[in-house]
């Protein structure tokens, strides 16, 4: 029972920071950062929804990323206004991840995820290539972020808001998704695909349901990126990106909630400090990579709790001994 | 009329440097089932060490040998010290192998620069050939002979040769392949290795006709990946057809279709594995 009220008050906790964080940073700087790591902690739990959840690797992800900033930019530049812009762009999203899921569901394990690396490089080669319809290299600008309400965006505190909206929607509804029934089902594909089969469940249908659903969550952080960026290029959608995503799913843990918020959280810390040291951030992202899956193939949340708790045993286990060595251990038990 | 012809050349010629590409991509890939994303970067490390020699006046064929050398040290290398650690554990191999990528790309544009290297093709390599009438270089030519003869050296290899029943049985079964007496471990090494090496002679033989730019890494790899799931995993025969096919589909949709050309390419795979996704070689896996 207090292992639960310390949990919520653990979230209760972390809420109030982040809602009060503008107020005690001040620095717009540190608050677009901020911004920065919410928007990619919501593309991050999506994604890990796949990796954590379903045991489906994707490496396109980007391209489900990307496809609605793309759909928003193009409306906007067309003249049309936000509130037809931002729906239609999670439509398109919600019809690619459909085409996304029919296809990769085609296979599982590494196939899936060689898969999904050729739509996302099919993605990228529309957006780079195709330039009388993506403006090629050269990207698209947004003019304007949107104004809900009559609340304008423009100031990196009141994005920073809107951004924190929709991610602690993004974790409440991922938390109902994981722990529902459905999340249940969606674990026992992972683990024993035959056996869920062999049971009466529709391992397709599950798997697709939960592309589309992650397909949804990474066009909003999409949307969330140009509006914050307000600017789309191939860039956006290339395997770099999908990438960076992954390592954040990793690095931090995949199948936890907090696990790619944390990995989000480093990764868009770090790329921040070495761009402002080095050009080499590809250097930097590869021996990470490396580092964390010869060492930590867990992740950084768990891995570190691994190690906390070997060391944590090492040391009892030394001190029992030598508390035997003193020649009083029996009488302790 | 004339235009047509160029471009069929151009397919085939394209079509045997992917089989070079693909060839170590199907036996990384298809044989030991490595998710290996470093491929197309073994195949720019090849063309940029093959330019640099060819630049110091090396001769054509001597650079493409210490390329291919160097590479083969590099695969076996980082089969040994990295991956070997995560036999038969696809995800953390594709992450660990994404993560080389990366490296090598930045490392290649601190080395070389951002700039593209077109080395001019080899002195000896460079008339044209008249057959029936009609002239095509011979170097394009040059090109596709070079990946048949690969084509049937492994074919030989694999099917044929002891070596080959060897490796064959390690994939098939690494435990029992051990108790009788073979050396998987060694093998594994050995075939990784032979994958990197055809990848950078891929990379020098392709130097002259594509040039080398940061980037052909990763426009590389998703050739290679598409002609090993058109061609069937672990097929040679599939790999050989699908560089084809995709060597004309790309020649010919650049000139028909400029701004799809790149897209187009992945047309045909959609397609297969939609409908045949073992894919057009490939033995179904139970």
């Amino acid at each position: 029972m207090s292992h639960r009220n310390a949990q919520y008050a653990a979230r209760a906790l972390a809420i109030a920071v982040l809602v009060s964080l503008p107020v005690w940073i001040g620095n717009s700087y540190y608050i677009n950062i901020a911004s920065q790591i919410l928007i990619w902690a919501v593309l991050a739990l999506a994604l890990n929804l796949l990796v954590g959840y379903a045991g489906l690797t994707s490496l396109g992800h980007a391209s489900l990323f990307g496809i609605g900033g793309y759909a928003a930019a193009m409306m906007l530049a067309a003249g049309h206004g936000h509130a037809l812009a931002v729906p239609v762009a999670l439509i398109v999203t919600l019809l690619a991840s459909a085409v996304f899921a029919v296809l990769a569901l085609r296979a599982t394990g590494i196939g899936f995820l060689m898969i999904t690396l050729a739509i996302g490089q099919i993605l990228w080669g529309i957006a780079y290539r195709w330039a009388s319809l993506t403006n090629g290299d050269n990207g698209i600008s947004v003019s304007s972020r949107p104004a809900p309400f009559g609340l304008s965006l423009a100031a990196a505190p009141a994005f920073y808001y809107a951004t924190l909206l929709v991610f602690l929607l993004a974790v409440a509804s991922m938390a109902v998704f994981v722990r529902s029934p459905f999340g249940a089902s969606l674990v026992g594909t992972r683990d024993q695909a035959r056996r869920m089969t062999a049971l009466g469940y529709n391992v397709w249908l599950i798997r697709f349901l939960t592309i589309l659903f992650s397909g949804f969550w990474s066009g909003v952080a999409g949307l969330l990126f140009i509006y914050y960026n307000q600017f789309i290029s191939p860039q956006v959608v290339a395997l770099t990106t999908s990438a960076e995503a992954l390592l954040m799913v990793i690095s931090g843990g995949s199948g936890t909630l907090l696990g790619p918020i944390v990995g989000a959280a480093i990764v868009v810390v770090m790329k921040n400090v070495v761009s402002a040291y080095i050009e080499r951030w590809n250097l930097v992202l590869g021996v990470i990579f490396i580092l964390i899956i010869s060492f930590m193939p867990e992740g950084l949340v768990p891995g570190s709790v691994r190690l906390w708790r070997a060391g944590w045993q090492a040391l009892r286990g030394k001190n029992v001994a030598t508390a035997r060595a003193a020649g009083a251990p029996e009488a302790s038990r | 009329m004339s235009l047509w012809l160029t471009l069929a050349v151009n397919s085939i010629a394209l079509g045997g440097l992917l089989f070079l590409l693909s060839s170590g991509f199907s036996l990384i890939f298809g044989l030991m089932r490595i998710p290996n994303l470093m491929h197309g970067s073994f195949f720019m490390l090849g063309a940029y060490l093959g330019v640099t020699l060819l630049a110091r006046g090396v001769n054509f064929w001597v650079a493409a040998l210490v390329s291919t050398a160097a590479l083969a040290l590099i695969g076996g290398l980082i089969e040994r010290v990295l991956l070997r650690r995560l036999a038969g554990d696809p995800l953390p191999q594709v992450l660990l192998t994404l993560g080389g990528a990366f490296i090598v790309a930045d490392l290649c544009l601190l080395l070389w620069t951002g700039d593209p290297w077109q080395p001019g093709t080899p002195e000896h390599l460079r008339g044209v050939v008249q057959v029936a009438g009609l002239y095509f270089p011979l170097f394009r030519l040059v090109i596709v002979a070079v990946g048949l003869i690969v084509a049937i050296a492994l074919w030989l290899l694999v099917d044929w040769t002891r070596l080959g029943a060897k490796i064959r049985a390690g994939v098939d079964d690494a435990a029992i392949a051990r108790v009788v007496g073979i050396k998987v471990s060694q093998l594994f090494t050995l075939v990784f290795a032979l994958g990197a090496a055809l990848a950078g002679f891929g990379g020098v033989m392709g130097a002259p006709y594509l040039s080398v730019y940061p980037g052909l890494d990763f426009e590389m790899l998703p050739l290679a990946l598409i002609v090993v799931i058109l061609g069937g995993t672990g097929s040679l025969l599939g790999a050989l057809v699908g560089s084809f096919l995709i060597g004309f589909l790309y020649n010919f949709g650049q000139a028909m279709f400029p701004d799809l050309a790149y897209v187009i390419l992945f047309l045909p795979m959609l397609v297969i594995l939609v409908l045949r996704p073992q894919g057009l070689f490939g033995k179904v896996v139970p």
